[in-house]
Protein backbone atom coordinates (compact mmCIF):
# COMPACT_ATOMS: atom_id res chain seq x y z
CA UNK A 1 0.00 0.00 0.00
CA UNK A 2 1.22 2.96 -0.84
CA UNK A 3 0.03 6.70 0.61
CA UNK A 4 0.96 9.50 -1.29
CA UNK A 5 -0.22 13.03 -0.23
CA UNK A 6 1.74 15.94 -2.17
CA UNK A 7 1.55 19.44 -2.01
CA UNK A 8 3.86 21.62 -4.41
CA UNK A 9 3.60 24.81 -6.52
CA UNK A 10 4.70 24.45 -10.04
CA UNK A 11 5.01 27.90 -12.23
CA UNK A 12 1.06 29.03 -11.95
CA UNK A 13 -0.08 25.95 -11.21
CA UNK A 14 -0.50 24.07 -7.76
CA UNK A 15 0.39 20.60 -7.44
CA UNK A 16 -2.55 18.75 -4.74
CA UNK A 17 -2.17 15.00 -4.70
CA UNK A 18 -4.11 12.76 -2.55
CA UNK A 19 -3.73 9.11 -3.52
CA UNK A 20 -3.78 5.40 -2.13
CA UNK A 21 -2.42 2.93 -4.71
CA UNK A 22 -2.39 -0.97 -3.78
CA UNK A 23 0.18 -3.22 -3.82
CA UNK A 24 0.98 -4.79 -7.02
CA UNK A 25 -1.77 -2.54 -8.75
CA UNK A 26 -0.67 -0.85 -12.28
CA UNK A 27 -1.41 2.77 -12.47
CA UNK A 28 -1.44 4.70 -15.66
CA UNK A 29 -1.29 8.73 -15.51
CA UNK A 30 -2.48 10.77 -18.00
CA UNK A 31 -3.41 14.18 -18.64
CA UNK A 32 -2.03 17.14 -20.89
CA UNK A 33 1.80 18.58 -20.90
CA UNK A 34 2.15 20.82 -17.98
CA UNK A 35 -0.42 19.05 -15.81
CA UNK A 36 2.21 17.98 -12.90
CA UNK A 37 2.34 14.25 -14.43
CA UNK A 38 6.40 14.02 -14.12
CA UNK A 39 6.53 16.29 -11.12
CA UNK A 40 4.75 14.00 -9.16
CA UNK A 41 6.55 11.12 -10.26
CA UNK A 42 9.80 12.88 -9.63
CA UNK A 43 8.47 13.82 -5.94
CA UNK A 44 8.02 9.93 -5.36
CA UNK A 45 11.68 9.16 -6.52
CA UNK A 46 13.22 11.83 -4.28
CA UNK A 47 14.66 13.49 -7.35
CA UNK A 48 12.43 16.75 -6.51
CA UNK A 49 11.64 18.55 -3.48
CA UNK A 50 7.55 19.10 -2.18
CA UNK A 51 5.67 19.28 1.08
CA UNK A 52 4.97 15.47 0.94
CA UNK A 53 3.78 12.45 2.90
CA UNK A 54 4.42 9.12 1.27
CA UNK A 55 4.97 6.06 2.72
CA UNK A 56 5.58 2.73 1.27
CA UNK A 57 4.21 -0.80 2.56
CA UNK A 58 4.43 1.15 6.06
CA UNK A 59 7.90 2.89 5.35
CA UNK A 60 7.57 6.45 5.82
CA UNK A 61 9.87 7.60 2.70
CA UNK A 62 8.92 11.85 3.30
CA UNK A 63 7.04 13.98 5.81
CA UNK A 64 7.59 17.34 7.31
CA UNK A 65 10.86 15.86 9.07
CA UNK A 66 11.93 13.55 7.17
CA UNK A 67 13.59 13.01 3.85
CA UNK A 68 14.76 9.36 2.50
CA UNK A 69 17.07 10.28 0.40
CA UNK A 70 16.85 8.90 -3.73
CA UNK A 71 19.21 5.96 -3.09
CA UNK A 72 17.10 4.18 -0.28
CA UNK A 73 13.86 4.44 -1.68
CA UNK A 74 13.14 1.44 -3.22
CA UNK A 75 12.18 2.07 -6.79
CA UNK A 76 13.44 1.71 -10.77
CA UNK A 77 12.93 4.58 -12.90
CA UNK A 78 12.62 4.19 -16.33
CA UNK A 79 12.97 7.77 -18.24
CA UNK A 80 11.36 8.83 -21.49
CA UNK A 81 15.25 9.01 -23.12
CA UNK A 82 16.21 5.90 -21.50
CA UNK A 83 19.69 7.36 -19.82
CA UNK A 84 21.57 4.56 -19.93
CA UNK A 85 24.93 5.31 -18.47
CA UNK A 86 26.86 5.25 -22.18
CA UNK A 87 30.07 4.17 -21.01
CA UNK A 88 29.40 0.59 -20.08
CA UNK A 89 28.04 -2.07 -21.62
CA UNK A 90 24.31 -3.37 -22.21
CA UNK A 91 25.14 -6.39 -19.01
CA UNK A 92 27.47 -3.68 -17.38
CA UNK A 93 24.35 -1.35 -17.15
CA UNK A 94 22.83 -3.69 -15.38
CA UNK A 95 25.48 -5.30 -12.93
CA UNK A 96 26.34 -1.49 -11.81
CA UNK A 97 22.66 -1.51 -10.48
CA UNK A 98 23.87 -4.76 -8.18
CA UNK A 99 26.41 -7.32 -8.41
CA UNK A 100 23.41 -9.64 -9.71
CA UNK A 101 24.79 -11.57 -12.76
CA UNK A 102 21.51 -14.38 -12.57
CA UNK A 103 19.42 -11.81 -12.22
CA UNK A 104 20.76 -9.52 -14.99
CA UNK A 105 21.23 -12.58 -17.60
CA UNK A 106 17.69 -13.65 -16.88
CA UNK A 107 16.03 -9.81 -17.60
CA UNK A 108 18.42 -9.65 -20.90
CA UNK A 109 17.12 -13.11 -21.52
CA UNK A 110 13.34 -12.30 -21.08
CA UNK A 111 13.69 -9.41 -22.95
CA UNK A 112 15.86 -11.11 -25.58
CA UNK A 113 18.81 -9.03 -25.34
CA UNK A 114 21.02 -11.48 -24.04
CA UNK A 115 22.58 -11.43 -27.52
CA UNK A 116 23.83 -8.09 -27.39
CA UNK A 117 24.97 -7.79 -23.72
CA UNK A 118 28.79 -7.11 -25.06
CA UNK A 119 26.93 -4.05 -26.90
CA UNK A 120 27.23 -0.46 -26.06
CA UNK A 121 24.22 1.85 -25.79
CA UNK A 122 25.17 3.73 -28.73
CA UNK A 123 25.35 0.72 -30.62
CA UNK A 124 21.61 0.04 -30.12
CA UNK A 125 18.12 1.36 -31.90
CA UNK A 126 15.65 3.01 -29.62
CA UNK A 127 13.59 -0.39 -28.90
CA UNK A 128 16.73 -2.24 -27.67
CA UNK A 129 17.49 0.71 -25.68
CA UNK A 130 14.18 1.26 -23.74
CA UNK A 131 14.25 -2.69 -23.05
CA UNK A 132 17.36 -1.93 -21.45
CA UNK A 133 16.27 0.87 -19.33
CA UNK A 134 13.32 -1.89 -18.40
CA UNK A 135 15.56 -4.60 -17.43
CA UNK A 136 17.69 -1.63 -15.25
CA UNK A 137 14.81 -0.79 -13.56
CA UNK A 138 14.03 -3.90 -12.26
CA UNK A 139 17.68 -5.15 -11.16
CA UNK A 140 16.88 -3.73 -7.55
CA UNK A 141 13.64 -5.65 -6.97
CA UNK A 142 11.66 -2.53 -6.51
CA UNK A 143 8.60 -2.22 -4.21
CA UNK A 144 7.78 1.00 -6.82
CA UNK A 145 8.35 1.18 -10.55
CA UNK A 146 8.13 4.79 -12.06
CA UNK A 147 7.50 4.53 -16.06
CA UNK A 148 7.39 8.24 -17.39
CA UNK A 149 5.93 7.85 -21.05
CA UNK A 150 8.70 5.33 -21.79
CA UNK A 151 7.10 4.08 -25.07
CA UNK A 152 6.25 7.79 -26.37
CA UNK A 153 9.90 8.12 -28.78
CA UNK A 154 9.50 4.68 -30.31
CA UNK A 155 7.28 3.52 -33.22
CA UNK A 156 4.06 1.42 -33.33
CA UNK A 157 5.36 -2.49 -33.64
CA UNK A 158 8.17 -2.00 -31.19
CA UNK A 159 5.73 0.03 -28.88
CA UNK A 160 3.50 -3.36 -28.90
CA UNK A 161 6.65 -5.57 -28.10
CA UNK A 162 7.53 -3.14 -25.15
CA UNK A 163 3.73 -3.49 -23.77
CA UNK A 164 4.91 -6.87 -23.80
CA UNK A 165 8.08 -6.99 -22.24
CA UNK A 166 6.44 -4.20 -19.66
CA UNK A 167 3.18 -6.92 -18.83
CA UNK A 168 5.02 -9.48 -18.74
CA UNK A 169 7.53 -8.25 -16.21
CA UNK A 170 5.11 -6.57 -13.62
CA UNK A 171 3.16 -10.14 -13.96
CA UNK A 172 6.35 -11.87 -12.75
CA UNK A 173 8.17 -9.11 -10.58
CA UNK A 174 4.74 -8.04 -8.88
CA UNK A 175 5.63 -4.88 -8.77
CA UNK A 176 4.00 -2.07 -8.16
CA UNK A 177 3.96 0.50 -11.25
CA UNK A 178 3.08 3.86 -11.97
CA UNK A 179 3.03 4.96 -15.51
CA UNK A 180 2.91 8.55 -17.65
CA UNK A 181 1.46 7.88 -20.63
CA UNK A 182 -1.26 9.44 -23.58
CA UNK A 183 -1.89 6.19 -25.73
CA UNK A 184 -5.45 4.89 -24.58
CA UNK A 185 -4.68 1.45 -26.19
CA UNK A 186 -1.56 1.21 -24.02
CA UNK A 187 -3.14 2.26 -20.89
CA UNK A 188 -6.19 -0.16 -21.55
CA UNK A 189 -3.77 -2.84 -22.28
CA UNK A 190 -1.51 -2.22 -19.15
CA UNK A 191 -3.06 -0.75 -16.50
CA UNK A 192 -5.51 -1.39 -13.86
CA UNK A 193 -6.49 2.23 -12.82
CA UNK A 194 -6.41 5.25 -14.43
CA UNK A 195 -5.56 8.74 -13.16
CA UNK A 196 -6.14 11.80 -15.42
CA UNK A 197 -4.50 15.23 -14.32
CA UNK A 198 -5.23 18.41 -14.80
CA UNK A 199 -3.58 21.63 -13.75
CA UNK A 200 -2.24 19.91 -10.52
CA UNK A 201 -5.06 18.16 -9.42
CA UNK A 202 -6.73 14.23 -10.41
CA UNK A 203 -9.80 15.13 -11.98
CA UNK A 204 -10.78 11.35 -12.84
CA UNK A 205 -9.94 8.00 -11.20
CA UNK A 206 -11.41 4.99 -12.21
CA UNK A 207 -10.95 2.05 -14.27
CA UNK A 208 -9.35 2.32 -17.65
CA UNK A 209 -12.85 1.70 -19.63
CA UNK A 210 -14.99 3.67 -17.53
CA UNK A 211 -12.54 6.47 -17.77
CA UNK A 212 -11.13 6.02 -21.13
CA UNK A 213 -14.17 5.03 -22.84
CA UNK A 214 -15.95 8.56 -24.91
CA UNK A 215 -19.38 7.62 -25.37
CA UNK A 216 -22.07 8.70 -22.99
CA UNK A 217 -26.07 7.96 -22.68
CA UNK A 218 -27.37 6.26 -25.67
CA UNK A 219 -23.93 6.98 -27.97
CA UNK A 220 -23.16 3.48 -29.96
CA UNK A 221 -19.56 5.02 -30.33
CA UNK A 222 -17.45 8.06 -30.23
CA UNK A 223 -14.38 9.37 -31.12
CA UNK A 224 -12.70 12.59 -30.71
CA UNK A 225 -10.42 14.52 -32.98
CA UNK A 226 -9.80 17.69 -34.46
CA UNK A 227 -11.83 19.90 -36.33
CA UNK A 228 -9.63 20.96 -39.92
CA UNK A 229 -12.34 22.54 -42.33
CA UNK A 230 -15.26 23.18 -43.14
CA UNK A 231 -16.14 23.28 -47.10
CA UNK A 232 -19.39 24.46 -48.45
CA UNK A 233 -20.64 22.31 -51.33
CA UNK A 234 -23.90 22.56 -53.31
CA UNK A 235 -26.66 22.85 -50.26
CA UNK A 236 -24.71 21.28 -47.93
CA UNK A 237 -21.70 21.57 -45.76
CA UNK A 238 -18.65 18.72 -45.17
CA UNK A 239 -16.65 19.20 -42.23
CA UNK A 240 -13.46 17.74 -42.70
CA UNK A 241 -12.10 16.23 -39.03
CA UNK A 242 -8.69 14.41 -38.63
CA UNK A 243 -9.09 11.25 -36.28
CA UNK A 244 -5.98 9.87 -34.96
CA UNK A 245 -3.69 9.46 -38.19
CA UNK A 246 -7.23 9.19 -40.46
CA UNK A 247 -9.26 12.40 -42.32
CA UNK A 248 -12.65 11.64 -41.98
CA UNK A 249 -15.85 13.60 -43.83
CA UNK A 250 -19.02 14.11 -42.24
CA UNK A 251 -22.19 16.10 -43.53
CA UNK A 252 -23.77 19.21 -41.55
CA UNK A 253 -26.34 21.16 -41.63
CA UNK A 254 -26.35 24.50 -43.12
CA UNK A 255 -27.92 25.85 -39.41
CA UNK A 256 -25.06 23.74 -37.61
CA UNK A 257 -22.19 25.24 -38.64
CA UNK A 258 -22.01 28.58 -36.65
CA UNK A 259 -21.25 26.10 -33.91
CA UNK A 260 -17.85 25.19 -34.89
CA UNK A 261 -14.27 26.52 -34.90
CA UNK A 262 -11.52 25.49 -37.51
CA UNK A 263 -8.73 23.97 -35.25
CA UNK A 264 -11.15 22.61 -32.54
CA UNK A 265 -11.55 19.54 -30.41
CA UNK A 266 -14.77 18.24 -31.58
CA UNK A 267 -16.54 14.48 -30.77
CA UNK A 268 -18.04 12.21 -33.92
CA UNK A 269 -20.79 9.91 -32.53
CA UNK A 270 -23.42 8.06 -33.28
CA UNK A 271 -26.97 6.94 -31.48
CA UNK A 272 -28.58 4.68 -34.51
CA UNK A 273 -27.66 5.52 -38.47
CA UNK A 274 -26.51 9.21 -39.50
CA UNK A 275 -22.96 10.58 -37.56
CA UNK A 276 -23.31 13.30 -35.17
CA UNK A 277 -20.68 16.23 -34.90
CA UNK A 278 -20.36 17.87 -31.71
CA UNK A 279 -18.02 20.31 -30.46
CA UNK A 280 -16.48 19.37 -26.71
CA UNK A 281 -14.41 22.31 -26.00
CA UNK B 1 73.14 23.13 -34.84
CA UNK B 2 69.77 21.62 -32.56
CA UNK B 3 71.68 18.64 -31.07
CA UNK B 4 73.75 21.26 -29.50
CA UNK B 5 70.85 23.08 -28.00
CA UNK B 6 70.59 22.87 -24.31
CA UNK B 7 67.12 20.93 -24.05
CA UNK B 8 67.22 21.77 -19.93
CA UNK B 9 64.67 24.98 -20.04
CA UNK B 10 62.36 22.13 -22.01
CA UNK B 11 62.38 19.21 -19.74
CA UNK B 12 62.44 22.28 -16.84
CA UNK B 13 58.64 23.44 -18.71
CA UNK B 14 57.24 19.59 -19.13
CA UNK B 15 58.36 19.30 -15.83
CA UNK B 16 56.14 22.22 -14.29
CA UNK B 17 53.48 21.63 -17.07
CA UNK B 18 52.78 17.84 -15.69
CA UNK B 19 53.57 18.55 -12.26
CA UNK B 20 50.92 21.63 -12.41
CA UNK B 21 47.90 19.40 -14.42
CA UNK B 22 48.41 16.34 -12.27
CA UNK B 23 47.84 18.85 -9.33
CA UNK B 24 45.12 20.77 -10.65
CA UNK B 25 43.17 17.85 -12.00
CA UNK B 26 42.88 16.90 -8.39
CA UNK B 27 41.62 20.36 -7.27
CA UNK B 28 39.31 21.23 -10.30
CA UNK B 29 37.49 17.88 -10.47
CA UNK B 30 35.76 18.35 -7.15
CA UNK B 31 35.07 21.96 -7.98
CA UNK B 32 34.11 21.81 -11.46
CA UNK B 33 31.74 18.96 -10.87
CA UNK B 34 29.90 21.16 -7.79
CA UNK B 35 29.68 23.59 -9.98
CA UNK B 36 27.92 21.81 -12.62
CA UNK B 37 25.33 20.28 -10.17
CA UNK B 38 24.89 23.09 -7.61
CA UNK B 39 21.98 25.96 -7.91
CA UNK B 40 24.17 27.89 -5.17
CA UNK B 41 23.73 31.63 -5.71
CA UNK B 42 27.08 31.76 -4.48
CA UNK B 43 27.71 30.14 -7.77
CA UNK B 44 28.66 32.94 -9.81
CA UNK B 45 31.44 34.54 -7.29
CA UNK B 46 32.96 31.42 -7.28
CA UNK B 47 33.02 31.04 -11.38
CA UNK B 48 34.33 34.87 -11.67
CA UNK B 49 37.11 34.29 -9.03
CA UNK B 50 38.46 30.69 -11.34
CA UNK B 51 37.62 33.15 -14.58
CA UNK B 52 39.95 35.94 -12.85
CA UNK B 53 43.40 34.62 -14.29
CA UNK B 54 42.44 34.90 -18.06
CA UNK B 55 41.08 38.44 -17.82
CA UNK B 56 44.36 39.67 -15.17
CA UNK B 57 46.89 41.06 -16.65
CA UNK B 58 50.44 38.55 -15.68
CA UNK B 59 51.98 40.73 -13.91
CA UNK B 60 49.41 41.81 -11.82
CA UNK B 61 48.78 38.14 -10.68
CA UNK B 62 52.60 37.72 -10.63
CA UNK B 63 53.10 40.55 -8.38
CA UNK B 64 50.09 39.19 -5.60
CA UNK B 65 51.74 35.61 -5.87
CA UNK B 66 55.03 36.86 -5.09
CA UNK B 67 53.91 39.22 -2.34
CA UNK B 68 51.77 36.30 -1.36
CA UNK B 69 54.38 33.91 -1.10
CA UNK B 70 57.57 36.06 -0.70
CA UNK B 71 58.98 35.52 3.61
CA UNK B 72 57.91 38.53 4.06
CA UNK B 73 54.24 37.65 3.90
CA UNK B 74 52.25 34.75 6.62
CA UNK B 75 51.90 32.35 4.20
CA UNK B 76 55.46 32.70 2.57
CA UNK B 77 56.56 32.56 6.49
CA UNK B 78 54.63 29.45 7.42
CA UNK B 79 55.91 27.27 4.48
CA UNK B 80 59.72 28.50 4.92
CA UNK B 81 59.67 28.05 8.90
CA UNK B 82 57.47 24.50 9.03
CA UNK B 83 58.63 22.83 6.02
CA UNK B 84 61.80 24.84 4.87
CA UNK B 85 60.07 25.57 1.20
CA UNK B 86 61.22 28.70 -0.22
CA UNK B 87 58.42 29.42 -2.42
CA UNK B 88 59.87 32.50 -4.54
CA UNK B 89 62.61 32.12 -6.89
CA UNK B 90 62.33 28.18 -6.66
CA UNK B 91 60.81 25.17 -8.47
CA UNK B 92 57.61 24.71 -6.01
CA UNK B 93 56.70 28.33 -6.21
CA UNK B 94 56.92 28.19 -9.82
CA UNK B 95 54.46 25.46 -9.22
CA UNK B 96 51.98 27.48 -7.06
CA UNK B 97 52.16 30.39 -8.92
CA UNK B 98 51.49 28.28 -12.23
CA UNK B 99 48.77 26.25 -10.84
CA UNK B 100 46.67 29.62 -9.91
CA UNK B 101 47.15 31.10 -13.77
CA UNK B 102 46.15 27.95 -15.31
CA UNK B 103 43.70 27.06 -12.92
CA UNK B 104 40.12 28.32 -15.32
CA UNK B 105 41.60 26.28 -17.89
CA UNK B 106 41.25 22.88 -16.26
CA UNK B 107 38.50 24.29 -14.28
CA UNK B 108 36.05 25.60 -17.19
CA UNK B 109 36.10 22.38 -19.60
CA UNK B 110 35.13 19.74 -16.87
CA UNK B 111 32.62 22.04 -15.57
CA UNK B 112 31.15 22.53 -19.26
CA UNK B 113 31.69 18.43 -19.82
CA UNK B 114 29.97 18.01 -16.67
CA UNK B 115 27.44 20.19 -17.49
CA UNK B 116 26.65 18.76 -21.09
CA UNK B 117 26.14 15.36 -19.41
CA UNK B 118 22.15 14.49 -19.42
CA UNK B 119 20.83 14.75 -16.28
CA UNK B 120 18.89 12.07 -16.39
CA UNK B 121 21.49 9.54 -16.71
CA UNK B 122 23.37 10.93 -13.69
CA UNK B 123 19.94 10.57 -11.33
CA UNK B 124 19.41 7.29 -12.94
CA UNK B 125 22.70 6.24 -11.11
CA UNK B 126 21.85 7.81 -7.71
CA UNK B 127 18.16 5.86 -7.89
CA UNK B 128 20.76 2.76 -8.53
CA UNK B 129 21.34 3.39 -4.94
CA UNK B 130 25.35 5.06 -5.75
CA UNK B 131 26.17 8.24 -4.27
CA UNK B 132 27.67 11.41 -5.80
CA UNK B 133 31.23 9.83 -5.46
CA UNK B 134 30.40 6.60 -7.13
CA UNK B 135 28.01 8.37 -9.55
CA UNK B 136 31.00 11.40 -10.56
CA UNK B 137 33.81 8.51 -10.79
CA UNK B 138 31.76 5.41 -12.45
CA UNK B 139 28.99 7.74 -14.85
CA UNK B 140 30.11 11.21 -15.08
CA UNK B 141 34.09 10.91 -15.35
CA UNK B 142 34.12 8.62 -17.94
CA UNK B 143 31.11 9.98 -20.08
CA UNK B 144 33.66 13.20 -20.47
CA UNK B 145 36.43 11.92 -21.56
CA UNK B 146 36.87 14.96 -24.28
CA UNK B 147 36.35 17.34 -21.78
CA UNK B 148 38.93 15.99 -19.49
CA UNK B 149 41.70 15.63 -22.91
CA UNK B 150 41.13 19.02 -23.71
CA UNK B 151 41.36 20.30 -19.86
CA UNK B 152 44.40 18.31 -19.04
CA UNK B 153 46.23 19.33 -22.55
CA UNK B 154 45.45 22.69 -22.53
CA UNK B 155 46.52 23.38 -19.21
CA UNK B 156 49.53 21.51 -20.21
CA UNK B 157 50.13 23.80 -22.95
CA UNK B 158 48.70 26.82 -21.29
CA UNK B 159 51.79 26.11 -19.08
CA UNK B 160 54.19 25.52 -21.30
CA UNK B 161 53.33 28.66 -22.59
CA UNK B 162 53.13 31.25 -19.97
CA UNK B 163 56.07 33.85 -19.35
CA UNK B 164 55.15 36.82 -17.51
CA UNK B 165 54.06 35.13 -13.91
CA UNK B 166 56.86 32.99 -13.92
CA UNK B 167 59.15 35.40 -14.68
CA UNK B 168 58.00 37.43 -12.17
CA UNK B 169 58.14 35.12 -9.18
CA UNK B 170 60.93 32.14 -10.71
CA UNK B 171 63.21 34.81 -11.96
CA UNK B 172 65.45 32.72 -14.39
CA UNK B 173 67.71 30.39 -12.14
CA UNK B 174 68.80 27.05 -15.01
CA UNK B 175 67.76 24.09 -13.99
CA UNK B 176 65.60 25.73 -11.43
CA UNK B 177 63.06 28.00 -12.97
CA UNK B 178 64.36 29.30 -16.36
CA UNK B 179 61.95 27.55 -18.31
CA UNK B 180 61.75 27.51 -22.11
CA UNK B 181 59.86 30.43 -22.92
CA UNK B 182 62.05 32.94 -20.42
CA UNK B 183 65.31 31.24 -22.22
CA UNK B 184 63.71 32.58 -25.21
CA UNK B 185 63.28 36.10 -23.88
CA UNK B 186 66.66 36.18 -22.43
CA UNK B 187 68.14 35.14 -26.36
CA UNK B 188 66.62 37.44 -27.54
CA UNK B 189 67.61 40.10 -25.03
CA UNK B 190 71.45 39.06 -25.71
CA UNK B 191 70.35 39.06 -29.50
CA UNK B 192 71.28 35.23 -29.98
CA UNK B 193 68.88 35.14 -32.45
CA UNK B 194 69.48 31.34 -33.92
CA UNK B 195 69.49 29.82 -30.90
CA UNK B 196 66.11 32.14 -30.21
CA UNK B 197 64.81 30.40 -33.98
CA UNK B 198 65.31 27.15 -32.67
CA UNK B 199 63.95 27.31 -29.03
CA UNK B 200 60.38 29.12 -30.89
CA UNK B 201 60.02 26.81 -34.02
CA UNK B 202 60.35 23.78 -31.35
CA UNK B 203 58.01 25.55 -28.94
CA UNK B 204 55.46 26.74 -32.28
CA UNK B 205 55.88 22.84 -32.94
CA UNK B 206 55.01 21.51 -30.07
CA UNK B 207 51.89 23.57 -29.24
CA UNK B 208 50.67 23.21 -32.92
CA UNK B 209 50.75 19.20 -32.13
CA UNK B 210 48.97 19.38 -29.03
CA UNK B 211 46.52 21.16 -30.24
CA UNK B 212 45.91 19.11 -33.33
CA UNK B 213 45.83 15.89 -30.98
CA UNK B 214 43.04 17.26 -28.73
CA UNK B 215 41.17 18.42 -31.96
CA UNK B 216 41.52 15.16 -33.66
CA UNK B 217 40.69 12.79 -30.97
CA UNK B 218 37.80 14.74 -30.02
CA UNK B 219 36.63 14.67 -33.30
CA UNK B 220 37.29 11.16 -33.82
CA UNK B 221 35.35 10.47 -30.54
CA UNK B 222 31.81 12.36 -31.62
CA UNK B 223 32.17 10.70 -34.90
CA UNK B 224 32.51 7.23 -32.89
CA UNK B 225 29.11 8.22 -30.95
CA UNK B 226 27.15 9.06 -33.95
Amino acid sequence: MIDINISKKIGDIDLEINLNIKQNDFVAISGISGSGKTTLLRILAGLDRANANIKVDHCLWQDKNFFLPIQKRDIGFVFQDYALFENMSVEGNLLYVTKDKELAHYLLKLTQLDGLKKRFPHQLSGGQKQRLALCRAFMKKPKLLLMDEPLSALDPAIRLKLQQDILHLHKKFKTTTILISHDPSEIYKLANRVLVLKKGKIVKDGKPRDVLLKTKGSQKFALEGELMDIIKADIIYIAIVAIGQQIVEIVLDQNDVSFFKIGQKVQVSTKAFSLNLMPID
Amino acid sequence: MVFDLDYGPFLLSFKLASSVTIVLFFIALPLSWWLSQSKCKCKAIIEAIVALPIVLPPSVIGFYILYTLSSQSFIGAFFQDTFGIELVFSFSGLLVASCFYSFPFMVQPLQAGFESLNNNMLEASYIAGKNQLKTLFFVALPNIKPALLTASIITFAHTVGEFGVVLMVGGSIPEETKVASVAIYEMVEIMDYTQAHWYSAIMLFMSFSILFIVYYFNNRYKHSRE
